[in-house]
């Protein structure tokens, strides 16, 4: 049973990672691509869309290429800050936070979208710097449409399978996250221990859910 | 009580598609009550942004109170934010996730965060107070009636000290006897604060009742008698 209580905590210190990293590179981009007007706006947002409709394990063979010891990324890396991600859980991160991305950013954009342009106006009027604007305004008002897609994107990356096998491989205790060690719980006959991993699995995604649906865009937003 | 000076001279040119319209407006004026007025679509709502900072015209100059707040010869823009006025929107945009006294004190913060729901402020109070807003204070704004709301977006208007107010048709939105009353309770304000007022609206009934000095905007371009209303009916 030790082996579904640590890869339970390992899944959860990747998604975790992953949702933060998430919550920032989602959050810039869907503001980014909801207010800049720029050629090429659509191309990024498709291009951006991809990991969504791609086979993450095309996807983890992508980072693979890109980050491995001879990809341009992981020489660099390497090089540089002596890091290597392949067979880590730092890669992991990487290959759950692709994954989970075009989740979080898209609700992200269509939240800002939704903001009423007029209510920063009335703020630049009353002559709050348009950062603050940002904060005090624009934030607050997209925010539940944001952090729904936020918890979608972190129940996506705890089970993150395909991409994370690829670059992160399967070391117990290490690199094994929950969704590839009931992989090879299957793999191994071990009925058990795979029960007991789809059990925890299932209640976590379930309780997330939930959460999730009671965020969803519904009446307006104060408190 | 100083009057205000305008001084607006500004160009515009909007394409969409194969339609382009043309505002053209030039005026200079030491009245405390413009109104400007004319039938929607006449370009009086791009007027007024451009004098909050809200739309920058193609050409012209824009001068209050002896400020240039625009002038495209000089190269001189000022953001909205550095034109010290006030802007009342048609629909008051008022921040929904605000109670009404952090929306009255939101101007007065000047930082990252919003003002404070429990903290209070005299400033704000005082304003809150002047408008009958007081045991309104912790409520949010989908909770208010439209006159309340208008109150609310005038206090946060007010609460600054602006150089001017700038009324985007504010009292389209009411129903007809309260118009009558918050007409009367705003030029009662403008009377008591001296601060000077630049209405938009295509109402005449406002024109008759806040208009000193009434510009009629028609299709982008000032009708060509400059008036007092009483000289227009009269």
């Amino acid at each position: 049973m030790d082996v579904a209580w640590t890869a339970l905590a390992l899944s959860l210190k990747v998604a975790a990672w992953a949702t933060a990293l998430n919550l920032l590179l989602g959050i810039g981009t869907g503001y980014l691509l909801a207010r800049a007007r720029f050629p090429g706006r659509n191309l990024l947002d498709a291009l951006l869309t991809l990991p969504m409709v791609m086979p993450p394990t095309v996807l983890g063979y992508y980072l693979l290429v890109l980050l491995g010891r001879r990809g341009p990324l992981g020489i660099w890396l390497q090089e540089h800050f002596g890091i290597n991600l392949i067979f880590t859980w730092q890669g992991a991160v990487i290959a759950s936070t692709v994954v989970a991305f075009p989740l979080v950013f898209k609700p992200a954009r269509a939240a800002f979208e939704a903001v009423d342009g007029q209510l920063e106006q009335a703020a630049r009027v009353l002559g709050i710097s348009e950062m603050a604007i940002f904060f005090r305004v624009t934030l607050p008002l997209a925010w539940r449409g944001i952090l729904a897609g936020v918890l979608l994107g972190f129940v996506r990356a705890l089970g993150e399978f395909g991409a994370t096998l690829m670059v992160a491989g399967s070391i117990p205790g290490k690199t094994q996250t929950l969704s590839v060690a009931v992989y090879e719980a299957v793999q191994a006959g071990q009925d058990a221990s795979a029960n007991m991993l789809v059990l925890i699995t299932s209640v976590v995604c379930i309780v997330v859910l939930l959460a999730a649906g009671r965020l969803a865009p519904g009446r307006i937003v104060h408190r | 009580m100083t009057p205000m000076q305008l001084d607006l001279d500004i160009r515009a040119t909007l394409r969409s598609g194969k339609r382009s319209f043309t505002l053209r407006v030039q005026c200079v004026s030491n009245s405390q009550r413009i109104a400007v007025f004319g039938p929607s679509g006449a370009g009086k709502s791009m007027t007024l942004k451009a004098i909050a900072g809200l739309f920058t015209p193609d050409s012209g100059h824009i001068r209050l109170n002896g400020r240039t707040l625009f002038d495209s010869a000089a190269g001189i823009n000022l953001a909205p934010q550095q034109r010290q006025v006030a802007y009342l929107f048609q629909d008051y945009a008022l921040f929904p996730h605000l109670t009404v006294r952090q929306n009255v004190g939101f101007g007065l913060a000047r930082g990252w965060f919003n003002p404070r729901a429990r903290v209070r402020q005299e400033k704000v109070e005082h304003w809150l107070t002047a408008f009958h807003l007081q045991e309104l204070a912790h409520q949010y704004p989908d909770e208010l009636s439209g006159g309340q709301r208008q109150r609310v977006a005038l206090a946060r208007a007010l609460v600054s000290d602006p150089a001017a107010l700038l009324l985007d048709e504010p009292f389209a939105a009411l129903d007809p006897a309260l118009r009558v009353s918050m007409r009367e309770e705003l030029s009662q304000w403008q009377q008591r604060l001296g601060v000077p007022m630049i209405l938009i609206t295509h109402d005449p009934e406002d024109v008759r009742l806040l208009g000193e000095h009434v510009l009629t905007l028609r299709d982008g371009q000032i009708d060509a008698r400059q008036t007092t209303w009483e000289e227009k009916i009269g």
